[in-house]
């Protein structure tokens, strides 16, 4: 998708004016991803424990890249599958699209991935002749939408209702244009009847993954509603879209961050469905399919191994950091202009689309730290962001309002003598001005301020100038 | 231990905007029974260049507050914000120099939040009185950083006169941020306002907290929308020094 993540701040003033998005927005606080959260972690006593070993199982994996994705590569082939291993976004589309190709297929199922939105798989699949057809009911809505996610895990949370009827009549032409569908439960089964049909008549099903195995060469997915299964074990040929920092050592591993991620993401204590696929259907198999190959995609994190970011290649994608993030919360996904919303997206994205395109997004926080709080695998997200700032800095791609002003406060802020004096003059004379409401309504240079808020009023004299006159 | 002595970081914005802070935590470190100095080549933390990503001048800043503070038994300061950013990060600022890093720790383990200091420190006495209904808005750096939660509130029940009224989201950002409320104020304004909107339903008059960057926004914000609400730093009301007009008042 084109990257919108330049305009941000523009983004940012249209979502805050959009009355259905806020509407959205309140209902998601107020259904509480956050407070089924507080409530799964507190019913597991041994949580922030295993948000400790989880930690330090992802942080010994990434020392060890190389050999576990070659491990892995070993299990799979074991397996009767094939590893593609793609450098870029460019490789993973080239290596699906070839595989789509050889099977013949004309229909294409998917599961929810995030990898597939990252190299924008839906777009080329049908430029390429293909229909593409999600399977996650959020992810199926948004597609016929033609809109990207605007969350992770709850990829439709900015759509009402309504919202979603309106597109299902302008879609599903073929169906009676007055029958009712005002209820959950009607949409619901619309899309599943026209899912059912998508299901059987796909030659190839597409996947992520969100962990791959190498002691055994699987993948694992969870869902809540059982597309999975279907995307993957009724086609012909299955591809499993994943990242290289999916990986860990074992099925025990896995079962360690299974345990943290659905409290985290959803308060579930498991998802409705958890599903291991290892290779091909075998032999004695009934069913399956009779291909089973990886996209193992790269774009970029390789270069993050050993720097100061590496942390954020522990990300589970539970989307914790956007349920918690007040500034999410306040203006949902869409605005962070890229697939990668919130906290988690404002480290990422830079890394994936270049900070120079995404250099607002490490910027919109107010380092409340609640991301941290709550990442079950203690990625550091504020200080991930800073660091984005300070490549940002040395790089002076920060606006140069902000570079001298930040240059001006730190001389005074090394001249302590200047600097009582300066503060000394701006109590003085800003006290003397605010003296009569105790407040500005408006104040040179600080309309930034000023705009959306008063400015109290200092009392009159700086506080290192009457001790100095005390003592 | 009484008898210490306690170097005040007074922090910018209460030097600039409500030196009565400093003189509020000055009397409860003294009546607690430690000597209270202020340093006075000190003159901010470092941290609106340390999160503008200006890291040079960041570890610049740091040094000269560390020699500024190195004699003292105690740092203290009234801020989570300014406290967090010794204790935690002035640490990780010197990853590369071991010299200023040891320094840098041993100033970080001796430097306390003001209301957790006084907490835990054994000559504590509250003797104040405010009538009025209070509530309190935890500030995110004192709160996640330092584990400021119950200390303002344990003091805060020793005040004669005064009742606590929790809001509703008392942990959730107010949208200051530093520079980030100028940098993106449409955001930073549904923030506050969402805060505006859970400090009056409480029907509390007063609204507390422990930082000046939390206190001016949301003081901003409250009246702008024309609430009455006194806002004012938790050591005034702990001091009993309240003779001043609430922030943003005449």
């Amino acid at each position: 998708m084109e990257a919108t993540s330049r305009s941000f701040p523009a983004n940012a003033r249209r979502a805050l004016a959009d009355w259905g998005l806020q509407d959205a927005l309140h209902t998601m606080a107020r259904q509480g991803f956050a407070v089924k959260r507080a409530q799964a972690a507190a019913r597991l006593p041994e949580f922030e424990t295993l948000r400790g070993l989880a930690k330090d199982m992802k942080n010994e994996v990434l020392q060890n890249l190389d050999f576990y994705l070659e491990t892995y590569e070993r299990a799979v082939s074991a397996a009767g599958g094939v590893v593609h291993w793609c450098r870029d976004a460019a490789e993973a589309r080239a290596a699906v699209l070839t595989i789509c190709r050889t099977a013949g297929a004309r229909i294409v199922t998917k599961g929810k991935s995030m990898i597939g939105e990252e190299i924008a798989l839906n777009e080329h699949l049908e430029a390429a002749g293909f229909e593409p057809v999600e399977t996650d009911l959020g992810e199926y809505i948004i597609q016929i939408r033609h809109e990207p996610p605007s969350h992770i895990v709850a990829p439709a949370v900015h759509l009402s209702k309504e919202q979603v009827a309106e597109s299902f009549r302008a879609t599903h032409r073929d169906l009676d244009p007055d029958r009712p569908l005002s209820e959950p439960r009607q949409m619901l089964d619309e899309a599943r009847a026209l899912l059912r049909r998508k299901f059987l008549a796909a030659e190839v099903g597409i996947t992520g993954a969100n962990f791959l195995i190498a002691e055994t060469g699987s993948s694992i997915i969870v869902t809540n509603e059982g597309n999975g299964d279907l995307t993957q074990s009724l086609p012909r040929v299955h591809i499993v879209l994943a990242s290289i920092e999916k990986v860990v050592p074992t099925l025990e591993d896995a079962t360690l961050l299974l345990r943290l991620l659905a409290r985290s993401a959803t308060g579930q204590e498991f998802s409705t469905y958890t599903t291991v696929s290892t290779g091909p259907k075998r032999a004695d198999d009934l069913d399956g399919p009779e291909e089973y190959h990886v996209i193992l995609l790269d774009n970029g994190r390789s270069a993050l191994l050993g720097g100061e970011m590496q942390d954020m290649l522990r990300c589970i994608r539970c989307a914790a950091c956007l349920n918690h993030c007040p500034v999410y919360g306040a203006i949902g996904g869409h605005a962070y202009g890229w697939v990668y919303p919130g906290p988690m997206g404002a480290v990422l994205t830079p890394t994936l689309i270049g900070v120079g395109e995404a250099g607002h997004l490490p910027n919109a926080s107010t380092f409340c730290g609640r991301c941290e709080s709550v990442c079950p695998m203690q990625i550091p997200l504020p200080n991930l962001m800073r660091h984005w700032r300070e490549r940002e800095f040395d790089a002076r791609l920060a606006p140069a309002a902000a570079r001298y002003g930040i240059a001006l406060w730190s001389f005074l802020a090394l001249h302590p003598r200047l600097y009582r004096f300066v503060a000394e003059a701006a109590a003085r004379v800003l006290g003397w001005c605010g003296m009569k409401r105790g407040r500005f309504r408006t104040l040179p240079l600080a309309a930034g301020w000023t705009n959306v808020r008063d400015m109290p009023a200092p009392q009159g004299r700086s506080f290192m100038s009457q001790w100095a006159k005390r003592r | 231990m009484p008898g210490e002595r306690v170097g005040l970081l007074v922090t910018c914005l209460v030097d600039l905007f409500r030196p009565s802070v400093g003189f509020a935590a000055v009397k409860l470190i003294e009546a607690a029974g430690f000597s209270v100095e202020v340093p006075m080549a000190q003159t901010c933390c470092g941290q609106p260049a340390y999160n503008s990503g200006d890291r040079k001048s960041a570890q610049a800043v740091a040094r000269s507050v560390i020699e500024a503070f190195a004699a003292y038994d105690h740092v203290v300061v009234p801020s989570g914000s300014c406290a967090g950013m010794v204790k935690r990060h002035y640490p990780t600022l010197f990853d590369d120099d071991p010299v200023m890093q040891d320094a840098a720790r041993r100033l970080a383990d001796r430097t306390h939040e003001l209301v957790s200091f006084l907490a835990q420190a054994p000559g504590t006495r509250i003797d104040a009185r405010y009538d009025g209904v209070a509530t309190y808005h935890d500030a995110c750096s004192g709160l996640r950083e330092l584990g400021v939660k119950d200390a303002p509130r344990r003091l805060l029940a020793g005040v004669a006169g005064l009742r606590l009224q929790e809001m509703a989201s008392a942990e959730t950002c107010c949208g200051f941020g530093g520079t980030f409320c100028v940098k993106y104020p449409a955001i930073s304004d549904r923030m506050v306002s969402d805060k505006a909107a859970d400090i009056e339903a409480t029907g509390a008059d007063t609204l507390l907290a422990g930082d000046m960057g939390c206190l001016l926004n949301m003081c901003g914000k409250l009246t702008r929308r024309g609430a009455r609400v006194r806002v004012r730093h938790v050591a005034e009301v702990l001091a009993g020094m309240t003779d001043e007009p609430p922030l943003g008042q005449s």
